[in-house]
């Protein structure tokens, strides 16, 4: 607001800027450059180790200056930006996870000798050029400048503190996703239409949201979330604007975590992308959506609750739903996890609806495990192998128990948490979401989350029978590739939180709890 | 009620107790075919450690006054949800002592005798894991300061139960057996989590204290749901009427399995839960009543049973439901019982176990046979074990002064100031006992030979005589030692309170009445057993049985039209109902939905273009649903 009055005046001082808070957000984008640089300058067979460095160093400092910043509350940026529990949380939520995700982006061994993006996206499938590439054994890194800025915008998102600010982080978060999604070594039609249609819908979406925005700067005069609040408390302006403004907003949202009936895209992405690419936004992409999500819907929307609850409940037991029935008879083990990750949309959205500190904390705690399991998950996925790359159909996965134990019980671990069986992260977590949903009145959304998470047992414990129970069928081909370190940290990692949290569930609850509230 | 301090000192050390063997168990069950060597020292010697604590936590606890002597040891928050809160501590008292001891004990002297019993097994490295994760669950059962761990431990001691009954795999009996254990256990289960429900639901609290607290101010409806659902939970575990049927068909497991687990431990977890769970009791009179008929119903009924078994395991299996009837018996008596009941319990530990380390010992002379119609005489050869084996037996039957005697005499005079209708069920069932025990000694060890020809019985070596001969040693002692100058019941008077028994009959009157009784099953068993020759094939295969000096064949017959036939007829019909209705209507559900997720797929078409028309539609069902609730 200075800034514009200023301007009246002829002036135009610099911005004030808390570069100590700000400085996660600054170093992944500097270190998403500098590998820009590296690509353009290094020659090839150095760029592999630079990039290494300059990503991982990047999420490191990120981390440590995370730590450093401080935990006083505060609005930073000229209001653009808001420094709270919730926002620190998910940033170093989101860095945690970006460091296991992208271990598994270094992985060359599974497939010896190459990584899984294609070595030039510009070369036409099948051509000449692309064999030559591929016996060359060329690799491209531009994955890692592209998937630091994305993490760059995934920081901003549940930190914004102004719709402006927000739809910039969502562009910035989502530009490079579609890039990436292309990007498969193998089935590389797939994973192109799969980029196609994820920017198509996405840029729908996007569309949604930005017309929301202007909706409610109409209402509101101002896309502050705080200004926004203190006018819908007020309520002087026209209703049909804030109505309208709140449900587009709530459309471009619902699509980002893949809530029904916005979800469609999410399996046909999930399947076509690299899987580490799906393990990367799968679990990074809803942390930020959400932190955004419950933000303005909690700080900016809090005082018409009563208009958008209904919508909430509606959306949230649509979502369970819908995932869980479709997730059913999906026969690719990609596909089944990404209708997975929807019913999990779904079951975290009755942490949103229960409005409160609880809730959030639920939330928040809900995307730890949720997060690690996925990233562990589509990490095995990687491992099972056929001759044409993943083994994705299901029947593939027969058997595995007996040849392959360690990876089969690992998967399990990951479907059981995905579950919500005791003893794994998901039960605590499913638990703590349902119980703050049931405090403030939502029983029959909770009752709805139960019976679909028993529906979803029988989809999870299916493959686990799969892998233990089921004789492989004559002529399978199936192996479980050993993979590299990197692989097999990230991996152990994601089975080490899962079991962890499992177990004692307090540690992650109180660090949540401490972390549930929103500066206003 | 006594104050429970916060552990200190060497309490705090109460976790050990189940940490040593879950190591154990870990370390067996982990480490593959590397520990086979020294897999069956290693868990002889955890249990060792922990009963090395188990004692230093009772001489230390024997030095304090006995309103300072329970403890609790916090060990974390296992999670805090609001309202909803779990700790992990662990409580020990003069209640859970008891048990600790006896598990420790009395588990120590079995895994030592399952080092020779097991010898030459395949897989000993893996029964002794499976044998340490019972009693690392066994001890947190009774060591839980909640109802919710104490379920932790509940299920953890099924889980081995169920490994253990399964333990032969190559044998086709035993996996069925070790199912039927699982799915009656699971029928148990459900009380137990309906119990823990309604607790939460009423209290907000599940931890004992919580719970104890504030039982006597709630609606007696509320206690007596909690009561009823504690006692349906207990006659899963403890194999009561109606659940008892599978404590018969677990003897499949090895036989150190069905002493520690299936006699001295295990099964008496439901006397434990009714027994700690005695505040609710206290004010629950109809559910204590539940418990009195659960008991008398079963001590009858196992007493039965065990007469027409032939099978010596299963006969003695039968005298183990018929024993903790009478332990159920008595914590339904309420505070004039539950001592008399742990008593009983802590003695039947030591004669029950004897007697079956005793039948382990024969079978393991007699090639694993255990068919008692194809013993006999083998007091000739087998002497320790004759002599253990009779102790055991003429304390279970209640001869003076051995430990039967003290402790169940004690059960029958308070069952009959109670009401002389169950008290004279009681003695009845003293009676079946000496019928049945004595059946079994004399079939087993007295009268002439009628082994098959390819036996060469045989003593058993010192690691499996040594256990048997301490638990003969505490079958005569126990009794006296727990009832002189009223030691138990000074002991638990804090936990479970005590009153005494007040009959019209005089207690020595009873006793003699008592006596008598045993004396005349004693005397139907010589004259039945001793005096006729017994067939070497079971008779219910003669058509004809009219004769009264076979009147144990009324047991069998009982047995069958009572027992076999509605079980049979009830599996037959349970299985037609799973097969068609539970399983119909499971397959039913998952077809259905499996249906209906098939057609929505279709929905998911891949175009693009319809994708942005179902956002489209969304976005308007978003707006209108806005707009609904406005209006």
């Amino acid at each position: 607001m200075s800034t514009v009055l200023a301007a009246t005046d002829g002036l135009f001082p610099a911005p004030v800027l808390e570069y100590k808070e700000l400085a996660p957000v600054l170093i992944v984008l500097g270190a998403a450059t500098l590998g820009v640089l590296i690509e353009a300058f290094l020659p090839r067979t150095l760029r592999f180790r630079a990039q290494l460095v300059v990503t991982f160093g990047g999420l490191g400092l990120a981390l440590a200056a995370l730590f450093l910043a401080g935990e006083q509350n505060s609005i930073l940026a000229e209001g653009a930006i808001a420094w709270d529990g919730p926002a620190r949380f998910l940033q170093g939520l989101i860095l945690v996870l970006a460091v296991v995700a992208f271990l598994l982006f270094t992985d060359r061994k599974i497939d010896p000798g190459r990584d899984a993006f294609a070595p030039r996206v510009s070369a036409v499938p099948g051509s000449p050029e692309e064999q030559v590439l591929t016996q060359k054994l060329i690799q491209q890194t531009e994955v890692y400048p592209l998937a630091l800025f994305s993490l760059s915008g995934m920081l901003l998102f549940p930190a914004s503190n102004d719709l402006l600010m927000m739809f910039v982080a969502l562009e910035v978060l989502s530009l490079p996703l579609y890039l990436l999604a292309g990007m498969a070594r193998r089935r590389r039609l797939l994973s192109q239409e799969a980029a196609l249609k994820y920017f198509l819908l996405g840029a729908y979406s996007s569309a949604f949201f930005l017309f929301g925005a202007a909706l409610i700067y109409g209402y509101a005069n101002s896309l502050r979330f705080s200004v926004i609040a203190a006018a819908t408390a007020s309520g002087t302006s026209s209703e049909a604007l804030l109505l309208a403004g709140i449900g587009l907003i709530a459309v471009g949202l619902l699509f980002k975590i893949g809530a029904a009936p916005f979800h469609e895209w999410t399996p046909d992405v999930y399947q076509g992308a690299p899987t580490v690419v799906t393990a990367f936004m799968a679990a990074t992409t809803k942390v930020a959506a959400f932190g955004a999500l419950v933000r303005i819907f909690y700080v900016a929307f809090g005082p018409v609750r009563d208009q958008w609850l209904p919508l909430m409940w509606v959306i949230s037991a649509l979502t369970m739903v819908v995932g869980v029935l479709f997730a059913l008879t999906q026969q690719e083990i990609k596909r089944m996890l990404a209708y997975s990750s929807i019913a999990h949309a779904g079951f975290l959205l009755t942490g949103v609806v229960a409005l409160s500190p609880k809730g959030v904390s639920a939330i928040l705690f809900y995307l730890v495990t949720y997060g690690f399991a996925t990233i562990g998950a589509f990490g095995v996925v990687m491992l099972v192998r056929d001759g044409a790359g993943e083994a994705s159909h299901l029947s593939a996965w027969a058997g595995l128990g007996k040849r392959s134990p360690g990876v089969a019980a690992l998967f399990s671990l990951f479907l059981l948490a995905m579950a919500g069986i005791p003893l794994t992260s998901g039960f605590p977590a499913k638990f703590a979401v349902f119980s703050a949903a049931s405090a403030s009145g939502a029983s029959w959304l909770v009752l709805i989350g139960v019976l679909t998470s028993a529906v979803a047992g029988f989809f999870y414990v299916r493959v686990i029978v799969l892998m233990f129970f089921t004789d492989p069928q004559p002529g399978q081909t199936t192996t479980v590739a050993i993979p590299s370190l990197a692989t097999a940290l990230a991996l152990a990692v994601c089975a080490g939180v899962t079991v962890v949290l499992g177990v004692f569930p307090q540690i992650g609850l109180e660090v949540a709890d401490r972390a549930s509230l929103f500066v206003r | 009620m006594e104050t429970i301090a916060a552990a200190s000192g060497i309490t705090s050390l109460t976790w050990l107790l189940i940490a040593l063997p879950v190591a154990g168990a870990l370390i067996l069950l982990g480490s593959g075919r590397r520990t086979n060597a020294f897999g069956h020292l290693l868990g002889v010697a955890t249990i060792a450690g922990s009963f090395v604590v188990a004692v230093l936590l009772w001489l230390n606890m024997l030095g304090k006054s006995s309103d300072q002597r329970a403890t609790r040891d916090f060990l974390f928050t296992w999670m805090s949800l609001g309202r909803f809160k779990v700790d992990v501590a662990l409580q020990l008292d003069q209640l859970s002592m008891a048990f600790v001891l006896l598990i420790t004990g009395v588990g120590l002297l079995i895994h030592i005798y399952a080092v020779g019993y097991m010898h030459g097994d395949d897989g000993r490295r893996r029964f002794f894991g499976y044998l340490n994760l019972f009693v690392a669950s066994m001890l947190l059962l009774v060591l839980a300061d909640s109802f919710a761990l104490l379920y932790v431990g509940w299920e953890g001691v099924g889980l081995a139960s169920y490994l253990l009954i399964g333990y032969y795999q190559t044998r086709e009996s035993a996996g069925p057996a070790a199912k039927k254990a699982f799915v009656v256990n699971r029928v148990g289960d459900i009380g137990m989590s309906v119990a823990i429900m309604v607790m939460f639901a009423a209290f907000g609290t599940v931890t004992f204290q919580g719970v104890f607290a504030a039982a006597p101010s709630a609606s007696t409806g509320i206690v007596t749901a909690i009561g009823f659902a504690l006692l349906l939970a207990a006659c899963g575990k403890s194999a009561q009427f109606p659940l008892q049927s599978w404590l018969l068909d677990a003897m499949e497991g090895p036989t150190p399995v069905s002493a520690l687990i299936h006699a001295a431990t295990m099964v008496t977890a439901g006397v434990y839960l009714i027994a700690r769970s005695n505040p609710i009791f206290e004010v629950a009179p109809n559910a204590q009543m539940g418990v009195i008929v659960v008991g008398v119903i079963t001590l009858l009924a196992g007493g039965i049973i065990a007469s027409a078994k032939d099978d010596i395991k299963k006969a003695l299996a039968g005298s183990t439901m018929s024993a903790i009837g009478f332990m159920m018996l008595a914590v339904g008596l309420g505070k004039s019982g539950y001592v008399y009941a742990i008593a009983f319990l802590l003695a039947h530990g030591f004669f029950k176990a004897g007697l079956f380390l005793g039948a382990g010992s024969v079978m393991h002379g007699m090639n694993d046979q255990v068919n008692m119609r194809r013993f006999g005489a083998l007091r000739s050869v087998m002497a320790i074990t004759t002599l253990t084996f009779g102790l055991g037996y003429l304390a279970i039957i209640g001869i003076p002064p051995l430990a039967g005697y003290f402790t169940k005499d004690v059960i029958i005079e308070s069952a009959m100031a109670r009401n002389p209708i169950i008290g004279t069920a009681a003695v009845i069932g003293a009676g079946l006992t000496a019928f049945y025990m004595s059946r079994i000694f004399f079939m087993t060890f007295i009268g002439p030979k009628r082994w098959t020809q390819d036996v060469h019985p045989h003593e058993s070596p010192v690691v499996m005589t040594a256990p048997m001969v301490i638990l003969a040693i505490g079958s005569v002692a126990s009794g006296y030692l727990l009832m002189r100058n009223q030691t138990l019941q000074r002991w638990l008077e804090p936990v479970t309170g005590f009153t005494e028994p007040d009959g019209a009959l005089r207690p020595l009157v009873l006793t003699g009445i008592t006596l008598a009784v045993v004396a005349l099953g004693i005397i139907a068993a010589v004259v039945l057993f001793l005096r006729r020759p017994i067939p070497e094939t079971a008779p219910s295969k003669v058509s004809v049985l009219v004769s009264a000096a076979r009147r144990d064949l009324y047991g069998d017959a009982f047995n069958e039209a009572v027992f076999m036939r509605p079980g049979q007829w009830l599996t037959r019909s349970l299985v037609w109902v799973d097969n068609r209705v539970i399983d119909g209507a499971v397959n039913g559900v998952a077809a259905g939905l499996g249906g209906l997720s098939a057609r929505v797929r279709r929905t998911q078409t891949g175009y693009t273009r319809s994708y942005s028309l179902v956002m489209l539609s969304g976005a308007l069902l978003v707006i209108v649903l806005l707009w609904i609730v406005r209006l």
